[in-house]
């Protein structure tokens, strides 16, 4: 059996070629790919990893709790309304203890469900359908949503539409498209007005017409070269998700099940409250991302996958039947075992966006969104934990509380940093697979990318920190004079 | 400042330094409009081409976040000179932003208290791929020379489109009321 961990260190690094992707394109956030290679082309080492350190648990400590949901939604542009809900989940549990009005839990699940979509429509279509529609070799000028836009105007205007529709109504549930302000610690600020339902009714049907079509388009790629999409970059791995109490899909609130790669439940409806003995946060040395495991299986065996690929095989059934009806199909497309190959993700992340506009449409419909009764009351409490299936997976927020109102702890796991060690794993099946042994091209190497955006990571979440290698930074401003400088010796101790 | 531009497609190049990508989606939620834009220009270096480095002929950079790290500087500086104006897009990229809540604190402590494990000590990642973090986040002016600013957080879509069509119509871009945003 292969290692898991194998091409994870070279052993002798400085006899090898090195080749570097940087940055990672048509994904969020900052990263960089490492390939070693020795002179026969044989790959010793390929390593994802993270540019971005911003450290927001740190920061977050001293500020009044009600900030803490709006503040938050500046980790990430892409799923700002992900942050921004589970850090209110969390301030729910100490202002009321976790209770919501019917109204308020609407209102949030509306936006919430907004935001899937409109994530997921700019992944597919803006992000990825270039590698899946000209193949992963094209020519890099077409490899855009402007070439897309120039070869499938249709499609094009499709995939813009449906995230449009999607920033909408998260405009309308939050008052404004990026990094709103609608949801507050107990409730919400406000709920729909009967201009604002119409104005979004009136488009859902063509929104789950279109999302149907979209499954179309990626399952027909999908079985229509199924040597290549059923294997690339396939990483047979625990996979994780929350579940309502029956075992279907829920992307607001739930409880974590975990299956293996054969499909056994290894745990189910395990409440999130204790998501810190559960999983375990490692580090190594050259990432500065973490990489997270489920504690009991340990750090070698217990990583796993998050995401939709996670979700539709974690859970039982689907709540709407047009979605119900997609998953079935992708199920039995993996016959008796859960479909592994990384490019599934794109499949089920689209009979995902169909669940949402699905979803979307229902809510409009029920009177309760708009209602009056906005906040909840309840018992004070010091310590909450918050939870959510974001667009790219499961999300942690963990804060204590003084009794000042002010922050005094922060511990987020983001959905990407959990999907750490499963993209790892993914970028060094395909670099094997597909550069071992060959004259590296830029399109071979774009291989490398595909396979990290079938996870759609969002880098702009993870963190980084400093090296050991004794170095020297000096920043000077347009006039030439040193505005900062910082300096590392060869013990990494850090001064200016 | 405001020289006229060439009548031919204009390039464009895009970046985030140290931002939440929340600039580039609000550039996005131009909606349909984007397919009108890509009428007139093309985009070089941005998150949603392939395109890794600046051609040394851009017209317009439009930048995202603030500089927190070795390596947002190098991309900055890398923008300035291929770069014939330079857009600081963003209350990140203008003043620092949410990540210059940093700038009072000890970089040190920060990273001693991310990468505590609890019961196996301090592990702060040390690895030469990884680039130098600055002591403090800097807005973009303070390193190189900008030519517009762009405020909000994000700036609106349409604040953003209408800045476009004023400078691609070689006019001097303003924003009126209701399009100005701080939040
Ligand atoms: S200005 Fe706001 S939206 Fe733009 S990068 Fe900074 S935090 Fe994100």
């Amino acid at each position: 059996m292969r290692h898991q961990f194998e091409l994870e260190t070279a052993k002798t690094p400085e006899a090898l070629k090195r080749i570097v992707i940087e940055p990672v394109s048509r994904v969020e956030g900052h990263g960089k790919v490492t390939i070693l290679l020795d002179d026969n082309n044989q790959v010793h080492q390929v390593r994802l990893h993270i540019v971005e350190f911003r450290g927001f648990e740190k920061f977050i400590e001293g500020r009044p709790y009600w900030e803490v949901p709006v503040l938050v939604q500046r980790l990430c542009g892409i799923c700002p309304v992900s942050h921004h809900l589970a850090a209110s989940k969390a301030m729910d549990m100490i202002v009321n203890g976790g209770i919501l009005t019917p109204t308020a839990e609407k209102i949030r699940r509306l936006m919430h469900y907004g935001q899937m979509l409109q994530s997921h429509a700019l992944h597919f279509f803006h992000l990825s359908s270039p590698d899946l529609l000209f193949g992963f070799d094209s020519d890099v000028a077409k490899r855009n949503i402007v070439g897309v836009a120039a070869a499938n105007p249709d499609v094009a205007k499709m995939g813009v539409l449906l995230r449009k529709f999607g920033q909408e109504v998260i405009r309308v549930t939050s008052g404004k498209r990026v990094h709103g302000t609608g949801s507050v610690p107990g409730g919400v600020n406000k709920s729909l007005t009967a201009e604002e339902r119409d104005y979004l009714l009136k488009d859902s049907d063509q929104m789950i017409a279109w999302s149907r079509d979209a499954v179309r388009i990626i399952k027909g790629l999908h079985r229509s070269n199924p040597a290549l999409y059923d294997a690339f970059g396939a990483v047979p791995s625990t996979m994780m998700s929350l579940v309502d109490d029956k075992g279907a899909l829920d992307f607001y609130h739930g409880a974590l099940r975990a299956r293996d790669k054969d499909g056994e439940v290894i745990f189910d409806q395990v409440s999130y409250q204790g998501y810190n003995t559960l999983l375990t946060e490692g580090v190594k040395s050259w990432s500065y991302m973490k990489f997270p495991y489920i504690t009991t299986l340990g750090e070698e065996k217990g990583w796993y996958k998050v995401g939709p690929l996670a979700r539709i095989q974690n859970c039982d059934s689907i709540p709407t039947p047009q979605a119900e009806e997609e998953r079935v199909e992708f199920v039995a497309h993996g016959g008796a075992k859960p479909m592994h190959g990384s490019l599934g993700f794109h499949w089920a992340r689209m009979i995902e966006m169909l669940c949402a506009a699905e979803t979307i449409k229902d809510l409009l419909l029920d009177p309760d969104i708009m209602g009056a009764d906005l906040m909840a009351e309840g018992p004070r409490r010091g310590e909450g934990i918050g939870v959510i299936e974001a667009p790219r997976g499961t999300l942690f927020h963990h804060y204590r509380v003084d009794d000042n109102d002010l922050v005094t702890y922060a511990n987020l796991i983001v959905s990407t940093t959990n999907n750490n060690t499963a993209m790892n794993v993914a970028v060094r099946d395909v670099a094997k697979n597909y550069l071992q042994g060959h004259e590296i091209t830029e399109g071979l190497l774009n291989h490398i990318e595909v396979a990290i955006r079938c996870f759609d990571p969002c880098l702009s979440c993870a963190t980084h920190a400093l090296g050991k290698m004794p170095l020297e930074v000096t920043l000077v401003d347009a006039t030439g004079a040193e505005i900062d400088r910082m300096t590392k010796d060869s013990e990494g101790r850090i001064g200016k | 400042m405001n020289a006229p531009l060439p009548k031919r497609k204009l390039k464009v190049a895009t970046t985030s330094l140290a931002g939440c990508f929340g600039c580039h989606m609000s550039f996005l939620d131009i909606d349909e409009r984007i397919l009108d834009l890509v009428e007139l220009v093309e985009f070089d270096r941005s998150p949603i081409t392939d395109i890794k480095h600046c051609s040394p002929d851009c017209d317009l950079g439009i930048i995202e976040g603030g500089v927190c790290n070795a390596e947002n500087v190098h991309v900055l500086h890398e923008f300035r000179k291929n770069c014939k104006i330079l857009i600081a897009m963003g209350a990140c990229a203008i003043n620092g932003g949410l990540p210059a809540q940093r700038n009072s604190l000890d970089i040190r402590d920060i990273l001693a208290a991310v990468y505590a494990q609890p019961g196996r000590g301090v592990h702060i990642p040390n690895d030469p791929e990884i680039p130098l973090l600055l002591n403090e986040v800097h807005p973009l002016h303070e390193v190189v020379k900008i030519d517009y600013f762009l405020p909000g957080c994000p700036p609106s879509g349409d604040a953003i489109w209408k800045f476009l069509t004023d400078l691609l119509a070689g006019r001097t871009p303003t924003l009126g009321h209701g399009l100005i945003h701080y939040d």
